[in-house]
């Protein structure tokens, strides 16, 4: 696969560009299923592996159960492994994920995210990660293929880190950005080999002078301090993500943080939301702004470990805000984003009231003129203080 | 005006098949790309259902995922359409509640022999009573053509791009192997035999397996240059298979590396949901 590249710049699908990455990361081991809509990462990946650009084996296996433990299997040997999957894959992973997260390795997964069955939809939302939220996984989130070509490479350092080693998930929404052009700043091969280092396990079922036994029986004896040190793991990802994103923008000009703000500053009402609907609601907030209203948004961009006190810190002098899910976590109050948020909030003095809306399930779009409608909701919220309707569903 | 009295003495009159009776006219048109075999084995199918006087109403149909996986979808039986792999999964789930209906699963070969190869095994091991039609194309073609378990080795796929060196399945043998009381082959390309063969597989009693050799021109036929859809049946499907009644006439050197089509075993053994019923009524009459 050969990209063609002007002044550093590339055209390249969210697919194409995460596929680079990994060559350019290039893992020992990547085991992998086809799944619409991430099945165009291991295509060209596989291109590579023919084309010896890199020294990974490339793992077909029968199932995405199967993939995940060849994951492990591959990690815990001592690999550096990397994998691509979306919905129903995901959810067949999910047994395994929880053994990749509970062995403390730093499998790196790209996640297209797409709609859960049934009934069966192959295009975005976000039920596929939500649903894995609690598997003890890293969760970053991207709004645009740039993004997530360079969170797959942060992704690598973030998990690999030795107060951290979990596994990792960069999450991009399927056929908007997966299957849509950019046009993207790629780096160079030898930098990120330098950025992503030598991977040198800290344990490895192949350091037989130093035997090691994983996943092994712990009952009531010493499981929970097991978790406990998982938990920890996780709350110490944070410090490691901003660091990693502060280095990445110091080499390559690009600097990430927890979140993304936008117009945020002086906002009197504000939308939380993932991925690429963030660029929407830009638009929106622009229009508004123009007209004198005092909006802005806020796009996690790390939702596991999610960042609490930051965000609360963000929000704080905010008057109102609406929290958009591509996801419904079915518990009757709302989208898993926004229980976060607003459980956030809960710390402050002085809470901002907080709406949820559900937006967008199996690919529905989501126009600026659906951010419009919302801000309409929640400025008027700012401005009465009152709650109409808590949560409902809209683009419907 | 005098030719058509002799037409008519030639022509066997014959009412065209109503294929709109089985199908759900509004989900169509299908999503198969031209020169796929899928459509000739659908038509056969319901050709074959037809043929079997089995009232649509007392037939469930089960897919899973993948292109052959899409059939239910545009046929006018009781459907449920599933999960990767899990079709006969599912489908063992509604013999048992509702061992009365017709249990007819399809599926590719991705989807019974890969990601669902446990449940193909299982529910031969137990000769449950349905009719299982996978339909090898030797490819994953709704993700965009690679490799399956049925791909030739040496094949090339967008996962094989020097050529596949895994060797691949043979359906009817693992079938038979996991213990299926009825199993055979057919292609699309001899449709008249496959609609006898699937007519068959539904008549009889127990797990009846048919597989059925197909051809993906899309990605397959591009990837290992065949000229054309028709060219690549033609060569897989009608020379590369041999039907069963012929290959004891035929010298060793022409049947080597093609596949038997026809009915390739069948025998009479207990069901499972009968043995099922059995056992409870036996149990429940008390000594």
């Amino acid at each position: 696969m050969a990209i063609t590249m002007t002044k550093g710049q590339a055209g390249l699908t969210g697919n194409s560009a995460i596929a680079y990455a990994m060559k350019q990361i290039n893992p020992d081991v990547s085991p992998a299923y086809p799944i619409t809509p991430s099945t165009g990462i291991v295509e060209e990946f596989s291109s590579y592996v023919a084309d010896g650009a890199v020294e990974t084996e490339l793992i077909t296996v029968e199932s995405e159960h199967s993939a995940m433990s060849a994951c492990i299997g591959a990690s815990a040997a001592g690999a550096r492994v990397m994998t691509a999957t979306s919905a129903q894959g995901l959810a067949l992973m999910w047994e395994m994920l929880y053994v990749a997260s509970g062995m403390r390795l730093p499998i790196v997964l790209t996640d297209v995210n797409r709609a859960l069955s049934a009934p069966i939809n192959i295009h975005c939302d976000h039920s596929d990660t939500m649903g894995a939220r609690d598997a003890g996984w890293i969760q970053l989130y991207s709004e645009t293929v740039q993004e997530a070509y360079d969170n797959l490479i942060q992704a690598v350092r973030i998990a690999e880190n030795k107060n951290v080693l979990l596994p990792a998930m960069v999450c991009l929404d399927g056929f908007i950005t997966s299957h849509a052009i950019e046009n993207i700043t790629l780096i160079d091969d030898a930098a990120v080999k330098e950025f992503v280092g030598e991977y040198r396990p800290v344990h490895s079922l192949l350091d037989t002078d130093n035997p090691v036994t994983m996943g092994a029986m712990t009952l009531q004896d010493s499981y929970i301090e097991f978790k406990r040190q998982q938990s920890e793991a996780m709350a110490r990802a944070r410090d490691v993500v901003i660091e990693v994103g502060r280095e990445f923008g110091k080499k390559f000009g690009r600097a990430y943080g927890l979140f993304e703000t936008y117009r945020l500053d002086d906002a009197e009402a504000a939308i939380v939301i993932l991925n690429s609907a963030a660029g929407t609601t830009k638009v929106a907030v622009d229009e508004l702004r123009k007209q004198g209203r005092k909006v802005g948004l806020l796009r996690p961009r790390l939702f596991r470990p999610f960042p609490f006190a930051e965000i609360a810190e963000a929000l704080k002098n905010v008057k109102a805000l609406a929290v958009l899910d591509r996801a419904d976590s079915m518990s009757g109050f709302g989208g898993p984003v926004f229980n976060e948020v607003r459980s956030a909030l809960y710390e402050l003095e002085k809470r901002p009231r907080v709406i949820s809306r559900i937006y967008g399930l199996g690919g529905r779009d989501y126009k600026v003129k659906d951010a419009l409608a919302v801000f309409d909701d929640v400025l008027k919220i700012a401005a009465t203080g009152k709650v109409d309707t808590l949560q409902k569903y809209i683009t419907l | 005006m005098s030719s058509p009295a002799v037409t008519e003495k030639k022509q066997k009159v014959s009412v065209p098949f109503d294929y709109n009776k089985y199908l759900r006219p509004n989900k169509l048109p299908h999503i198969w790309c031209p020169g796929c075999g899928h459509g000739i084995v659908l038509k056969a199918m319901l050709r074959a259902i037809h043929d079997s006087g089995i009232e649509k109403d007392n037939i469930c149909m089960v897919s899973g995922i993948g292109c052959s996986s899409r059939t239910p979808g545009y046929v006018d039986f009781n459907t449920l359409h599933t999960l990767h792999g899990r079709a006969i999964a599912f489908a063992t789930g509604i013999k048992l509640a509702k061992p009365e209906l017709k249990v007819i699963v399809v599926t590719g070969d991705g989807d019974a022999l890969a990601i669902g190869g446990n449940h193909f095994i299982h529910v031969c091991r137990r000769n449950i009573d349905m009719t299982i039609l996978v339909m090898t194309n030797a490819t994953y073609g709704m993700t965009g053509g690679q490799y399956s378990p049925t791909t030739p080795m040496d094949s090339i796929s967008t996962t094989s791009r020097y050529g596949n060196i895994e060797p691949p399945f043979d359906a009817c043998g693992m079938a038979k192997a996991a213990g299926a009381s009825f199993v055979a082959r057919g292609t699309a390309y001899h449709t008249i035999e496959l609609e006898k063969t699937i007519l068959e597989a539904i008549e009889h009693k127990g797990t009846s397996v048919v597989d059925i050799i197909d051809a993906c021109p899309t990605y397959f036929g591009r990837a290992n240059k065949y000229k054309s859809a028709s060219q690549m049946m033609e060569t897989i499907e009608k020379d590369g298979t041999v039907s069963v009644k012929q290959a004891d006439k035929l010298p060793p050197e022409k049947i080597e590396g093609k596949a038997l089509r026809g009915v390739l075993h069948k025998i009479d053994r207990p069901e499972y949901c009968e043995q099922y019923s059995n056992l409870i009524v036996e149990k429940a009459k008390g000594k």
